[in-house]
């Protein structure tokens, strides 16, 4: 990889993203119990046979943390996708295009912008009832905006470079030249916002399930906060883990974001927190 | 800053505020069920839900009903709760002053603490001090609201006794006067500590980058060269890393409404929070749309304040 990773918060960041994306996709083998099954006496505090506790029904805060992981990482995931789906096609054509249509394509990104998600989400979730897959919807149709921007920028100031231009005097269409030139370059950038983007996802999903509106078949890192809350006198592991476990993925998404960041500014390298 | 700039920057309201009352209006209509359990919630009965049905024009044409729906926001009118029987706009606007006294309270916080922890860091730049602040800008950003607003109950308030763990006033005590103020002050402390964190990380990586950035110019080159003491230097500096805090503050209020929503629920502080809360567990979905819509309204009006003071501090900005 490039140097901009390989500073200590690129290579804490990294390390962090890919732990918790390898703790995702074995979560039944680190954790084989199944996440809302009881296992032992309620509220026991962390000890050998459980390491984090168990909650107050007696199921096993880590298996819940494992599988709440994979949660949080398949709704970021699921929602970056069509984020990136509308965002970067968005962007492209208003950065190429100009003029008329760059107007109609900010205006509509502008409004997207200004909705609230986590207001949205949760009159969606009262009306539709609760369920990982209108999260993701809600959250995938307006978490583009960033996106969009940024790739517009990006093709901006690539659309007026002279490999464009070649690329046109060569007899390549648009659509060509705008997939296989300019969104290449557009990569870095579009990226970081993306890690950003899909920290904040991690963040408001975590959000929707402590105020009691997650998925009641999956187990989330929000419901176990949410569950937490009425323990927090008896049982602080309850309180403590599942969140230092979401604080620990948005860190490290949002290093890789910084380190990703340095990548694509060379110049301000090392001057961004 | 011309006429022209805040006529222009004034009218892009009426599209933005259409956006957010279109999201609505079909959210309402493609939820599974007559859009009247939407409007008047689910605990009204055959009457209520006819005269609901005649107010919203709910038996004409969609075009239509859309316009009714936006004619009678745009007047105030969010329909009624019927779980509290009253108008949705008088229950949220009980409830709104909590919120703001909260929201106010961490975002000033949280500008003069993050201002000052920019700065230090800037001119400190990747000395020991710059790392402390930059780690701890890292880790506060990344750490949910709700989870800082637990470990703060349960260490600050359940631990150490110096906080109250709920509520805004003490129910025990019916002060008046300077008590009633120094009892208010007291809760709001730690809510607005809490929801002042994430606020005042990214204050401070914006006021160090900026700062960074300006230290780099020509005229911060010319006012070195000329003799001026680093203080001087530093302030000039400052002004213009102002700007991008400008900017980010107007875009955050809805992520900033969002956290004060999920600490109220934490430390049970009498807010839009608690109501959203207790909305969801009532399924009354009329005071969520009017929480959606007041946040909505919010946001472009933060953004509209911040566009002008933006062109305000900067003349250079012009709407082309």
């Amino acid at each position: 990889m490039n140097n901009a990773l390989r500073t200590p918060g690129g290579v804490l960041g990294l390390t962090l993203t890919l732990a918790f994306i390898a703790l995702a996709l074995v979560a039944h083998v680190v954790a084989p119990i199944d996440p809302f099954a009881s296992v032992g006496s309620p509220l026991t505090p962390p000890s050998r046979t459980y390491t984090l506790g168990t909650d107050d029904l007696g199921r096993d805060v880590f298996a819940g943390i494992v599988h709440g992981t994979r949660t949080s990482l398949t709704v970021a995931f699921a929602v970056i996708v069509i984020a990136s789906i509308i965002g970067i096609p968005v962007g492209a054509v208003a950065g190429y295009r100009g003029g008329g249509v760059d107007d109609l394509l900010m205006r509509g990104t502008e409004a997207v912008q200004i909705v609230p998600r986590f207001f949205l989400a949760v009159i969606v979730i009262a009306l539709f009832g609760p369920g990982l897959d209108r999260v993701v919807f809600v959250l995938g149709v307006t978490s583009w905006p960033a996106i969009a921007r940024v790739v517009r920028a990006e093709t901006l100031s690539l659309a007026r470079r002279e490999f464009v231009d070649a690329a046109h005097a060569l007899g390549a269409r648009t659509p060509r030249i705008l997939i296989r030139h300019v969104l290449p370059n557009a990569v870095p950038t579009a990226l970081v916002v993306i890690s950003l983007n899909a920290a904040s996802v991690i963040l408001l999903e975590a959000g929707l399930g402590f105020i009691g509106l997650g998925d009641p078949r999956s187990i989330s890192l929000g419901y176990l906060a949410n569950n937490a809350q009425r323990f927090l006198r008896v049982a602080w592991w309850m309180t403590l883990f599942p969140g230092a476990a979401i604080a620990l993925a948005v860190l490290g998404l949002n290093l890789v974001g910084d380190a990703l960041s340095d990548l694509a500014n060379p110049r301000r390298s090392g001057r961004t927190a | 800053m011309s006429g022209r700039y805040l006529l222009r920057r004034l009218a892009q309201v009426v599209p933005a505020v259409a956006a957010i009352l279109i999201t609505a209006f079909v959210v309402i209509h493609i939820a599974p069920g007559d859009p009247v359990l939407a409007l008047a919630g689910q605990h009204g009965d055959a009457a209520y839900y006819a005269f609901i049905r005649a107010k919203f024009g709910l038996d004409r044409p969609l075009p239509e009903q859309l316009l009714v729906y936006a004619a009678s926001v745009v007047r105030g009118d969010l329909g009624v709760s019927y779980v509290h029987g009253r108008p949705v706009i008088s229950v949220v606007l009980e409830r709104l002053p909590a919120t703001l006294l909260l929201m106010t309270t961490a975002l000033i916080a949280s500008s003069i603490v993050g201002i000052a922890l920019g700065v230090t860091a800037a001119r400190r730049a990747d000395r020991p001090a710059d790392l402390i602040v930059r780690i701890a800008a890292l880790v506060g950003y990344a750490t949910p609201s709700f989870w800082l607003a637990q470990i703060a109950a349960l260490t600050l308030a359940l631990g150490t006794g110096w906080f109250p763990v709920q509520g805004i006033t003490d129910a025990r005590q019916a002060w008046t006067g300077w008590r009633y103020a120094a009892d208010v002050l007291h809760h709001l402390a730690l809510p607005a500590l809490v929801l002042a964190i994430n606020e005042l990380a990214l204050t401070t990586r914006l006021i160090r980058t900026g700062v960074l950035e300006a230290l780099a110019t020509d005229y911060i080159r010319t006012a070195r060269a000329k003799g001026l003491p680093e203080r001087a230097v530093v302030r000039h500096a400052f002004r213009n890393a102002l700007l991008p805090l400008v900017t980010v503050i107007g875009g955050r209020i809805g992520m900033l409404c969002t956290g004060a929503v999920l600490v109220e629920t934490v430390f049970a502080f009498p807010g839009l929070g608690q109501l959203l809360l207790s909305s969801i567990q009532t399924r009354d979905v009329p005071v969520l749309l009017g929480l959606f819509l007041l946040v909505s309204l919010a946001v472009i009006a933060t953004n509209v304040v911040t566009d002008l003071a933006y062109a305000w501090l900067d003349p250079r900005i012009r709407y082309e």
